[in-house]
């Protein structure tokens, strides 16, 4: 009652570092040849319209959403594959969780094929493995699904150019600022180093920031191996703006 | 040696790929394991406000129709409040979700939302933003999605005073913002990201 009280409110999205995301262009991987704008990006303060973003309750979730052994599966049967556990957190560059974070993930199967009309790669579709899942982050902005180790595939760019094992991901937060799409790696691929579109990163540490390691703490034994992969999305600046009573 | 900022890093962004529809629109590509795909349908009742349709098509350098991209629309209701847990101004239309996501057609790309045409949202120093859609576009070969606007051609006087339109350096360039009216209620966008007619992107 005595005085102005301090209250933290969020603020606009600190801007994107530049120098640390890929560029649009990168010729070794030849579809962002003619795919990147070539003008400089108009940069300006986030408003309401990009501070602001979609809502995705746990209504929207079947019960296998985030099971891609069994999403797809005839009753009984389940996908082909070495069994694993993708989990980690969604924070943003505060290092706050992200709770309520929609996750989409789709990925080859454990032979590398797509189940996608256009994919002509010759190794076999698993009838009972469909590619997607999706989940939406916990309180403390946590989450995990269930599928099998993705096959790496051989891609039209150079040659001979295979991508390393990998799943994708979409990713809404709670402003559309946020939005983002990437690709989970996984630990030891030999494939990594090689790959024009991991190439297109900038550095080994962004290059390790997408590769998940091993998580022996939470593989079940006899069961599933365990992969960890946290994803950050862009922080709000905090303010402190001075509240004072009515009348003061 | 200086403190260390207790930051993280954004994970840095990799290419939708081709095969960016299983994840996102399953239901398009043919798995149905979900009900529906999300962001079809931006109605889901009578709304207010006026009606409208957009379609467009996303070109590369080359002026060919790209078919593997995905178009995201984000917008305020006709009364300009955002249908989103940080709007804090008021509710906004219980049967407008703001949100539209679409994969184009199979074989010519267009894009399509059916939805309605937004009310002015303030920019942050209070003036008053021309009504606008935030644009999303990811596809193969982009390593990180593309922000751009939707401003409509037939909002002259907003336009001319809106806070981003009015400090555009190339102000030939602004002509690539904006919807251009075909019929009644019915706009045309087209998004082209590279060459003469490069579209604004925005780095937000
Ligand atoms: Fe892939």
């Amino acid at each position: 009652m005595s005085g102005p009280t301090l209250t933290p409110s969020l603020g606009g999205y600190v801007p994107r570092d530049r120098t640390w995301q890929p560029d649009a262009l990168t010729p070794p991987y030849k579809t962002s040849v003619k795919r990147s704008p070539s003008a400089a990006l108009l940069s300006f303060p986030s408003s309401l319209s990009e501070e602001t973003a979609p809502i995705f309750g746990h209504g929207i979730l079947g019960a296998l959403d985030n099971d891609l052994l069994h999403n797809f599966a005839t009753q009984g049967q389940s996908a082909i594959g070495p069994r694993i556990i993708v989990h980690g957190r969604v924070l943003d560059e505060m290092a706050r969780p992200v709770p309520g974070a929609l996750l989409e993930i789709w990925q080859a199967n454990a032979g590398g094929r797509y189940r996608h009309k256009k994919e002509s790669y010759l190794a076999p579709l698993d009838p009972n493995f469909g590619g997607c899942g999706r989940t939406i982050t916990a309180a403390d902005g946590s989450y995990e699904f269930h599928t099998v180790y993705p096959g790496p595939y051989p891609w039209p760019n150079g040659m001979n150019d295979w991508r390393p094992a990998h799943i994708h991901f979409s990713v809404f937060g709670h402003g559309f600022a946020q939005r983002l799409i990437t690709q989970m790696y996984f630990e030891g691929d030999p494939h990594i180093p090689l790959c024009p579109i991991v190439g297109a990163l900038k550095s080994q540490e962004a290059v390790d920031a997408l590769t998940a390691p091993l998580d022996m703490h939470r593989t079940v034994p006899m069961d599933s191996r365990a992969f960890k992969f946290d994803i950050v999305l862009r922080g709000r600046r905090q303010t402190f703006f001075e509240n004072r009573k009515d009348g003061m | 040696m200086p403190q260390d900022r207790n930051v993280l890093r954004e994970s840095p962004s990799q290419t939708a790929g081709p095969y960016v529809h299983i994840g996102c629109t399953p239901n398009f590509t043919g798995i149905d394991i979900y009900d529906g795909d999300l962001g079809t349908a931006m109605k889901t009742g009578p709304v207010q406000g006026q009606e409208i349709t957009i379609t467009g098509t996303v070109f590369d350098g080359t002026g060919t129709p790209l078919r593997d991209a995905m178009v995201e629309i984000w917008q305020a209701d006709a009364a300009g409040l955002f249908a989103s847990q940080n709007e804090t101004r008021g509710a906004s239309d219980p049967n407008f979700t703001g949100w539209g996501r679409s994969p184009g057609d199979m074989t010519t790309g267009e894009f399509r939302f059916d939805t309605v045409k937004p009310g002015s949202v303030p920019w942050p120093d209070g003036r008053m933003q021309a009504p606008h859609i935030t644009v999303w576009v990811v596809a193969r070969g982009i390593n990180i999605g593309l922000h751009t606007r939707i401003y409509f051609e037939d909002e002259g006087d907003a336009n001319a005073a809106d806070p981003i339109l009015s400090r555009i350096e190339h102000q030939n360039r602004v002509p690539t913002l904006l919807a251009k009216k075909t019929s009644e209620g019915v706009y045309l966008f087209n998004i082209h990201l590279q060459g003469p007619d490069e579209t604004i992107f925005f780095d937000i």
